[in-house]
C-alpha cells in the first residue's frame, strides 16, 4: 500500500481536459497538507491513457505531477468503457494509491463508477471541496484521510463523504470547482511506460462518429461575466444582454432555464448542470437564483444582481441589489459604464 | 424472437421544487415533506423500453426498483405507461446502501429475472446526482455500457445504436447485447398514462401478484454485500446550505444610483 494520490488525467483528441490539469492541482494541495499531517512522503501521480499520448505527460509535470504512468494502445485513442477500466483496475491493483481523483465529465462518470465496482471501494460524485482529516467510528480513529465534500438532495444540503476502510478512495470533482496553480517550466517528473492489458474481446463499444465542436466560450476562465436568466423575456433581451457585455468586456452566460427557452445555446449554462465559474463580477439579470444556479457562480469576488422580484433568492447571496425591469436597468448601467470608462 | 429488457427506476423526493416546509429547523431535510415522484430521467429509460417493445415485436419490459413498499407508486405508474411486469426490490436489510451496495442488489434482481438483452436506467436520480449506479450495476453484471444517452437511434435483434452526449457534441456507439443503457432527458418525451391501462392496475398494491416483492433472500443477495454493511461510503456529516449573508447594498433604480454604483467598481478595479 502506498500513500499516493493519483489523478486521472482525460485526454481528448491529444489534448489534456481542463479539469484534469485542476485536479493535479488540488492533488498537489492534498499531498502537501496530508505529509505535514502524516510525516509522510506521499506523491502526486498521474494516469495518462490513449493512442499516442507521451508527448503530453510533461504537461501533467509542470502542473505538479511527480510521476506519469503512460499507457499507449491504439485501442485507447477514444474513451470506451471496458478497456479504460481493465487499464486503470490493474494498475491500482499493483500500485495500491490511497486516493483517486477524477474530472466529473461524461468520461470521469463513466469509468470512474466501474473502477470502484470492480474494486468494491468508495466514489463520491461531484465534490466540491476535499480535504484530509480524522474520522471516528465505533471507537476506531481512522487518520488523515480524505474527506469528500459534496451538495445533494438537488443542492439543499452538502453532506461530507469519507470512506475509511478500503483505499483507494476516490472523488468526482467538476470542471472549474478546483482552482489551477501556476505551472513549473522546470518541474522534473518520471514518465513510466506501462505495458496495456487491453485485448479485442474488451472492445465492447464501437464508435461509429465523434462529433465535438470547441466551446463557443470558455466562461471557466472569464473574469466579467453578464448572466440572463428567464426574467430576460426574449431572445432580443438576450442581445441587450450581449451588447452591455461587449461593452464592458464581459463574458455572456445564462441560467439553465434561459438554454431551455433557446434564448441561448448550453455552452453559455452556468450552474450545477452547466460550468462553474468565478470571475471578478457576475452580473445576474432576471435570474431567480435557484441552488442549482448558485451552486455554479456563487464563489464569484462580487455579484450585482438585476430582478424585478425583490423577494428573489438571488439577492441573497449579491453585494449589489437593483429591483427592477431588465430592459430598464440594462441601458442605464450601460450608459453609467460608458460615461465613466 | 423479442428482446427482454430491464428498466431500473427509482421513487425519489422531488429536490427540484423544494418549499419552505422541506427544511426542519436544525437544518435537516423533511423527507416526508417533499412529495414523492418518479425519477425524471427514468421516466426517458421507460419510454426508450417500450419504443423498443413497438420496434421489435414480442420484446418483454420489465421494470424494477428498490425501495420501501411506498415505492410500489413508481412500478403503478410503469404498468399504466405499458410496463409487461414489475418488481419491488424490498429489504430491510438494504437500508443505508450506497451506489456499490445498491448496484449489487440490482444486480442480484436482474440475475434473478433472467435471460436480458438490454438494461436501461436513468442517467441518474436527482436526490443524489451521482449517475454511479448504471455503471456499478454493469460491472457487477460484467457487460457493456453506454451512458448519457439521448436517443437510441437503431435496434437490432442482436445490437444497438445509441447516440450518446458528450462534452460539446455527441457519439454514436455501436454495442451488442447485453448491455446497460442510461438515458438522458434530450430525447423522445415520456408518454402519458393509458386509460385503459389505469382501470386495469389502479388498485394493485406491493404484494400483489401484479407487484410482487422480492426480499434479500428471493434474489439471493449476500447480506454481507448489501445496505450499510456492503457500503464503503459512510456520511460523516451533513449541513443544510445557507445562504452566506453578504453584506447585501441596494442600488436604487435611477441613473444617479447607478452611476455612483459603476464609479465604485471602476475605482476598485472590478472594471475597466
Amino acid at each position: 500500500m502506498s500513500n499516493n494520490i493519483w489523478v486521472f488525467v482525460q485526454q481528448d483528441d491529444g489534448k489534456i481536459a481542463d479539469v484534469s490539469l485542476q485536479l493535479i492541482s488540488k492533488a498537489t494541495d492534498l499531498a502537501k497538507d496530508y505529509n505535514e499531517k502524516s510525516g509522510s512522503q506521499a506523491k502526486v501521480e498521474a494516469v495518462l491513457m490513449g493512442d499516442k499520448v507521451k508527448n503530453l505527460a510533461g504537461e501533467a509535470i509542470r502542473y505538479g505531477a511527480e510521476k506519469v504512468f503512460c499507457i499507449e494502445d491504439v485501442r485507447l485513442k477514444n474513451y470506451t468503457p471496458l478497456p479504460y477500466t481493465k487499464v486503470l483496475v490493474e494498475l491500482i491493483k499493483e500500485k495500491e494509491p490511497q486516493i483517486i481523483l477524477y474530472g466529473a465529465t461524461t468520461t470521469g462518470r463513466d469509468v470512474g463508477p466501474r473502477v470502484a465496482s470492480a474494486l468494491k471501494v468508495g466514489l463520491t460524485a461531484d465534490c466540491t471541496e476535499l480535504e484530509i482529516g480524522d474520522y471516528e467510528s465505533k471507537g476506531e480513529t481512522y487518520e488523515n484521510i480524505l474527506y469528500q465534500i459534496r451538495p445533494a438532495f438537488g443542492g439543499n444540503i452538502v453532506a461530507t463523504i469519507v470512506a475509511p476502510e478500503k483505499k483507494p478512495q476516490m472523488a468526482t470533482v467538476r470542471e472549474g470547482v478546483m482552482k489551477l496553480n501556476d505551472p513549473d517550466p522546470n518541474r522534473k517528473g518520471e514518465v513510466v511506460d506501462v505495458a496495456s492489458v487491453v485485448e479485442d474481446s474488451d472492445c465492447l463499444s464501437e464508435i461509429i462518429e465523434r462529433v465535438k465542436k470547441e466551446k463557443s466560450v470558455n466562461l471557466t476562465a472569464s473574469q466579467i461575466i453578464v448572466s440572463g436568466g428567464m426574467g430576460v423575456g426574449t431572445k432580443e433581451g438576450f442581445d441587450q444582454i450581449a451588447d452591455f457585455a461587449k461593452t464592458i468586456g464581459a463574458d455572456v452566460a445564462a441560467s439553465r432555464a434561459a438554454v431551455d427557452a433557446g434564448f441561448i445555446n448550453k455552452d453559455h449554462q452556468v450552474g450545477q448542470t452547466g460550468v462553474t465559474v468565478r470571475p471578478k463580477l457576475y452580473i445576474a439579470c432576471g435570474i431567480s437564483g435557484a441552488i442549482q444556479h448558485r451552486a455554479g457562480m456563487d464563489e464569484s469576488a462580487k455579484i450585482i444582481a438585476v430582478n424585478n422580484d425583490p423577494d428573489a433568492p438571488i439577492f441573497q447571496i449579491a453585494h449589489y441589489g437593483i429591483v427592477g425591469e431588465i430592459s430598464d436597468v440594462i441601458p442605464k448601467l450601460k450608459k453609467a459604464f460608458m460615461a465613466k470608462a | 424472437m423479442g428482446l427482454n429488457l430491464v428498466v431500473l427506476v427509482k421513487q425519489v423526493p422531488d429536490t427540484q421544487n423544494i418549499t419552505g416546509d422541506a427544511m426542519k429547523e436544525d437544518g435537516t431535510v423533511n423527507r416526508g415533506a417533499l412529495p414523492a415522484i418518479y425519477n425524471p430521467e427514468d421516466l426517458y429509460a421507460l419510454e426508450a423500453a417500450l419504443r423498443i417493445k413497438e420496434e421489435i415485436t414480442g420484446s418483454k419490459v420489465h421494470v424494477i426498483t428498490m425501495g420501501p413498499p411506498a415505492a410500489e407508486q413508481v412500478l403503478k405508474e410503469s404498468l399504466y405507461r405499458g410496463a409487461d411486469s414489475v418488481a419491488l426490490i424490498t429489504d430491510r436489510k438494504f437500508a443505508g446502501a450506497d451506489t456499490l451496495a445498491t448496484s449489487y442488489a440490482l444486480k442480484c434482481a436482474i440475475e434473478k429475472i433472467g435471460k436480458y438483452d438490454i438494461v436501461i436506467c436513468g442517467r441518474q436520480a436527482i436526490d443524489g446526482d451521482t449517475a454511479q449506479v448504471g455503471p456499478q450495476t454493469a460491472e457487477k453484471l460484467g457487460i457493456n455500457q453506454i451512458t448519457c444517452v439521448s436517443t437510441i437511434e437503431q435496434i437490432d435483434s442482436d445490437s444497438l445504436i445509441a447516440r450518446r452526449s458528450i462534452e460539446g457534441g455527441f457519439e454514436i456507439v455501436k454495442s451488442n447485447y447485453p448491455v446497460l443503457v442510461t438515458m438522458t432527458d434530450e430525447g423522445h418525451a415520456p408518454r402519458t398514462s393509458s386509460a385503459i391501462r389505469v382501470m386495469t392496475y389502479k388498485n394493485a398494491k406491493a404484494g400483489d401478484k401484479e407487484i410482487p416483492l422480492w426480499d434479500i433472500d428471493f434474489i439471493g443477495a449476500d447480506v454481507e454485500a448489501c445496505g450499510l454493511k456492503g457500503s464503503p461510503t459512510k456520511v460523516k456529516k451533513i449541513e443544510s446550505v445557507v445562504l452566506k449573508s453578504e453584506e447585501l447594498q441596494m442600488i436604487e433604480n435611477t441613473d444617479e444610483a447607478i452611476h455612483d454604483l459603476m464609479h465604485t467598481l471602476i475605482t476598485d478595479h472590478t472594471l475597466g
